[in-house]
């Protein structure tokens, strides 16, 4: 079978890497003028969401392509996300019906990756923001 | 024809020299070289145009592997298809081996045949519906014959490699 050994691997770009940031913490100091030997303790104001939470908005989306076999889009289904055959199949009728299913949701990194496998069995998806 | 599995390898036998020669043409369909719909079917972008950093990127890392993809698919089966080379005479009633762990490989290319034609010709929903076209009469009527009996064989692996189907679950 053939097996999906592509190199590439989704880079950050500058959207993700302002995500990175924001998700490493925050500390602030309350007043940041004041004299040095009158200065308050410093407030550390936790970060709680993760990374993967500030990662969220994204989107698999299977768009309709009247040449794909249905059979062959529930298989895709189930091979790229491992879903069993009846959820698959529920995928795949409603890309059959309405146009396009939204396969999955969450991280950038592992959305782009999903996008990638199913071009890679020919299927018309793409990534989208949550909006 | 007739189409069945025997152990390890997926068995077409009586072929008739039309058919074999539709399955022969499988890699050079598949191409979608000089036919801009085609190739932007295979190489469709990830993204909507508002996010042209995914795409760019998508161009430069992602398009070229999936070219290769695509390409040793079309070539395992230029391989598995050497079985058919020879004159025309020598096709009636050949019969067409393939290994079962070229399936996907088969699959990959029938498909991208099935698309680049489809584009090529830009078929309508309606007569991709339409099994029962006679396949002679114009070089289109062939074509959608074509993508039929390409889909047919499709039909007839995925339900033989239908026993494993996950592979990369969470």
């Amino acid at each position: 079978m053939l097996a999906f050994c592509m190199s590439w691997q989704p880079r950050r770009g500058s959207a993700w890497v302002a995500q990175s940031e924001r998700s490493a913490g925050k500390i602030s100091i309350s007043d940041q003028n004041a004299n040095p030997a009158t200065i308050d303790a410093p407030v550390i104001e936790k970060e709680t969401r993760s990374e993967e939470d500030l990662d969220l908005p994204w989107q698999v989306v299977v768009h309709n392509d009247p040449v794909n076999l249905m059979s062959y889009v529930t298989m895709v289904f189930q091979r790229v996300f491992g879903y069993p055959r009846e959820k698959a199949e529920r995928h795949m009728l409603e890309v059959h019906h309405k146009g396009r299913s939204i396969l999955w949701s969450g991280m950038r990194e592992r959305a782009e990756l999903y996008v990638q496998q199913l071009h890679g069995h020919l299927l018309l998806a793409t990534l989208e923001k949550v909006s | 024809m007739e189409i069945c599995r025997r152990e390890d390898k997926l068995e077409i036998s009586e072929l008739d020299p039309f058919l074999a020669e539709l399955l022969r043409q499988i890699p050079a369909s598949a191409n979608p070289e000089g036919t801009s719909a085609a190739e932007q079917r295979l190489f469709s972008p990830p993204a909507g145009p508002r996010e042209k950093e995914i795409c760019a990127e998508w161009k430069l890392y992602v398009q070229p592997e999936l070219r290769r993809l695509f390409q040793t698919a079309t070539e395992t089966v230029a391989a598995d298809l050497e079985q058919l080379s020879g004159n025309e005479k020598t096709f009636a009633n050949r019969t067409l081996r393939i290994p079962a762990k070229h399936a996907d490989a088969w699959l990959s290319a029938l498909n991208q045949a099935r698309l680049v034609i489809a584009a090529k010709y830009n078929f309508t929903d309606g007569e991709l519906c339409d099994h029962y076209r006679s396949p002679i009469g114009s070089r289109r009527d062939l074509s959608l014959f074509q993508v039929n009996f390409y889909g047919f064989l499709q039909e007839f692996i995925l339900r033989e490699v239908s026993d494993c189907p996950e592979k990369n679950s969470d």
